[in-house]
This record gives structure tokens, sequence and C-alpha cells, in this order.
């Protein structure tokens, strides 16, 4: 296995980083293209951009972007305002500020108008990499890492190779001190049960199951449909069936908590994150792809995350990086300079879970001590953030943090 | 554990799970016995890894997936045709768009 310690960032709020990324963030889609162009001047791999569209208020968007912009792997951020928008950029600016990140803020209507800001904010972006570039460099353990896990374009293989495998992963890192957290509540339909009897608490227990209960009611409001004809044809008999293969990321540790998109795990262990939003459907889907997921996991602090993939889905992510886990091994000599790791051979008798597993756990800690992944290299940084509402987490939910 | 080409995802499973196709006819071998297998069987699909009769609960990833509808003798096809959900209607609708 990889070293077990790697250097890391040292954050002034005690965090530790495994990347140290600049994020340009638009506060309205008014303010996007202004805020792209300073990514691409800067032309930097370490420079990220992010960003709400939206005009209307929402604390969702706002509690996810202050989550984002002090994650452990940005080293300093550069707002750009249009000036008339709802975000309350003020508030955002002073809590990156009061993380001990450098921030500068700019609002085009104040600036001059888009070659101004993009200007200035390029300016912006050398002067906060210079500081973010003195942050102290020290020791990180497996034991502080968060890694999280999501499947997408997933086929008849995923549940069989690549998602096992990454909970076998998520047992050993688990093991080792890490917060691991799974997602996808709407596919958990059909193992809350078993899932229910993992949690650490009989109180953790039901509420993990009231999660995939409101988890169903929202996606049939949404008019979903039923079982497909084509899970059949990959030869997934029911419902259960399907949700265990999701599941199945999971891995066989004690389930410690679920987090809301945002909460930090308290400890190291298994989390599970609620995706889908509280009280009536107000705002649509849950989240609309992939990567609104994966930024939700990144809003928990995860440092880097496994994605498992059997049709071949090739996206990476703004501010973390992502590990891409091949399900099928058609898919993957198709798509091989997507993939980090082969779980596909597992079908053919190239490898085993466990062999697979201990890859993927390697891979990860040679990810937080440095090493870029393929999407990473590829300059991947795909980014999605919408409207959602949430309640917050009640203490049954996490039974080891102290409220 | 792999047996040919089946694979066994957990110690108490009773199903294996196809990882190339086999054809009908074809003798596999699994937990130190043939079986020859009455169909041809698909990636992804399961056979079943000891007699299972009907009323049995399917257990695949060690979790109980759905229950026998018909008898199935060892190396059987277990599909549509011998199995159900154990979930009631309200479960069959299901959120694919993050899978």
């Amino acid at each position: 296995m990889a070293e077990k310690q790697f250097q890391a960032w040292l954050r002034p709020d005690g965090r530790k980083g495994i990347r140290n990324v600049i994020a340009v963030a638009y506060l309205v889609e008014c303010a996007h293209h202004v805020a792209r162009r300073i990514v691409d001047k800067a032309d930097d791999a370490e420079v990220h951009l992010i960003g709400f569209p939206g005009c209307y208020p929402n604390q969702y968007a706002y509690d996810m972007m202050e989550k984002l912009c002090t994650h452990p792997n940005v080293g300093g951020v550069v707002l750009v305002s249009l000036g008339c928008e709802s975000f309350n950029r003020s508030s955002l600016t002073r809590a990156i500020e009061a993380s001990g990140r450098p921030v500068e803020t700019f609002v085009i209507q104040n600036e001059g108008g888009t070659a101004e800001t993009i200007r200035k904010g390029l300016e912006a972006v050398r002067r906060i990499q210079t500081v973010a570039n003195q942050t102290p460099r020290g020791q990180m353990d497996v034991s502080e890492l968060i890694v999280a896990t999501i499947c997408g374009g997933s086929d008849g293989t995923s549940g069989i190779t690549a998602n096992p495998a990454v909970g076998r992963a998520f047992d050993t890192l688990g093991a080792l001190g890490a917060a691991c957290i799974f997602e996808e509540t709407g596919e958990l339909v059909g193992c809350e049960k078993i899932m229910a009897s993992r949690a650490i608490t009989p109180e953790l227990g039901a509420e993990l199951e009231a999660c995939v209960q409101k988890a169903e009611a929202y996606y049939t409001i949404m008019g979903f449909g039923s079982f497909a004809p084509g899970n059949a044809e990959g030869g997934l008999t029911t419902q259960e069936e399907k949700s265990m293969g999701a599941y199945s990321k999971s891995g066989a540790a004690p389930i410690c908590g679920i987090l809301k998109p945002g909460d930090q795990p308290p400890t190291g262990g298994l989390y599970l994150l609620d995706v889908v939003p509280d009280g009536e459907p107000r705002f649509g889907f849950p989240n609309i792809s992939d990567n609104a997921e994966i930024v939700e996991l990144i809003a928990c602090g995860a440092h880097v995350t496994l994605f498992t993939t059997g049709r071949g889905s090739v996206v990476g992510s703004a501010i973390s990086p992502v590990i891409k886990v091949c399900a099928n091994p058609e898919t993957y000599r198709k798509l091989a300079a997507d993939m980090d790791i082969d779980a596909g051979r597992i079908m053919e008798g190239r490898g085993t879970l466990d062999e697979v597993g201990e890859e993927i756990t390697s891979l990860v800690l040679d990810v937080a001590a440095g090493r870029k992944t393929l999407s990473e290299a590829m300059g991947h940084q795909e980014f999605i953030l919408t409207y959602k509402a949430f309640d917050p987490v009640g203490p049954a939910c996490l039974p080891l943090k102290q409220f | 554990m792999n047996f040919g080409p089946f694979i066994l995802l957990h110690p108490d499973d009773n199903v294996l799970v196809c990882r190339e196709h086999a054809a009908v006819g074809q003798v596999v071998s699994f937990d130190g016995a043939d079986a020859i297998l009455s169909a041809d069987i698909d990636v992804g699909h399961k056979i079943a890894r000891y007699d299972v009769t009907i009323g049995d609960k399917v257990l695949k990833y060690g979790a109980p997936i759905g229950s026998m509808t018909a008898d199935a003798k060892r190396g059987n096809h277990v599909h549509m045709h011998n199995m159900k959900s154990d979930y009631i209607s309200s479960h069959t609708r299901e959120a694919t768009g993050h899978g």
C-alpha cells in the first residue's frame, strides 16, 4: 500500500488540503463570463471556476458556496459579482476572511465593466496565488482524509465490480480513520432495512429508513418511471437488487451518521449524504446531473471522490480530484485514457474485488500525496450548483457529534 | 471467488453472477461439484448456487434481493421467471437519474 502519511497544505483554520486551488467564483450568471475569462487567462491548472447562476436568494446555495470557498483544498478566492444580484457577497467575503484565506471581491458594475473586471480579477488571482503558495506544508495522515463516492453511467457490471471494490476501499480507509461518504438515497430504495441495521444507534437507523422513504416520495412526484427493461436485460431482476448494486459502494462498516450537503463529518468512519431536499418539492430534481452531487460531496469536505461508472462517464470536478473506477471491461478498452482504475477486469477473472479494492485505496493515498487523476490532468473542472432547500440534521443523525 | 464464468459476490449468497457469456449445456464447476447449464446465461445474470425452493429468499451481496416464485435446481437461471421483489407495489417506482 502507498504511504499513509503525505504532505498537505495546512490552512489557518486548522484543516488540511491535498490541493492548493484558487477558486474564481461568479455570484450570478450575469458575472459568469467575466469569471470564466479570468480563469481562462490565468491558464493555470490550479485556478478553478465555480459559481451560482441564480439571482433569487437561496440559503442552500449560499451555504454551499461558503463551504466550497473555505474547503481545505482551496487556498484563496476571487469573487465576481455583477452588483445587483441577491447573493450576499459581503457575508461570503467575511466568511472566507474568517477562515484565514485571502479573498478579493470585484463588483462589475463598480469596476468599469467586463474588460476592467477581467483585468483586475486576473491581477487578483496572481496576488492571491502568491499568498496561497506561502501556505505552510506539513504532514497529513489518512485518518484526516475525507473520501466520497458516487456512481454514474451505471450498467449491469457496476454493482458487481466497481461498486463493491469501492466498498472494499471504504472499509480499509474507514478502518484507518478516514471519513467516507456515500450517497444516492434515491437508489437505496429496498436497502433501507439492511442499511438501518448497520447504524451505530437505533435512532440513526430510524433516520436512515426515513431518509430513503423521503427520497422515494420525492422521486415519485418528480415522475420517475419503474424498473426499466434494460435493467432486466442486464441481469437485474428486482428493485432491491438494483439498489444493492449502488449500496455496495458503502462497504461493510458501521454507519456513523447522516450528512446533508455542506455538513462536515464530525469523526472518521462511514456517513450517508442525504441529497434529497426536505419539504415539498420546489426546485425540481434533487440533482440534475452527477456533478451537482459531486459538488455536494465536496461541500462536505471531500478531498477526493471515487466515481464508479459502467457506461463510461468522463467527468472530473472543480476543487477536489475525481478518481474514475470503470466497472465494465468493454468500456475500459474504449475509454482507458479516462479511467484511473480498471475494475472491469474482475469480470474477466484478471483480478479480484480485494485486489481492485487495494488498488483504489493505494490510488486514493497517491492522489492525496499529489498524483494527478486522469480527469484532473486533462483539465476536467465540472461544477454545477442549483436551487435546493434542506432542514438541518437533528442529533439522531449524528450520534458522534457534540451538538 | 471465481467459478469459471461465474463469480460469488458474498459468502452468504445463494446465487452466482455471470461475468462472461455461458452457453446452454456448458459444464461449470463450483463449490466442489459440476453443474450443467440449462439455459444460456448472459453477463450480469444469476444462477442458483444451491437447490432453492419457492419462497426462499434470494441472497446477493449477502442481502435479500427478492424471493423465489418457483423451485430452481443448482445451476439454473434465476431471473424474472422464478423470482420476484419482496417490495410492495409502491416501491416499484424508483430513481434512475442518479445511476
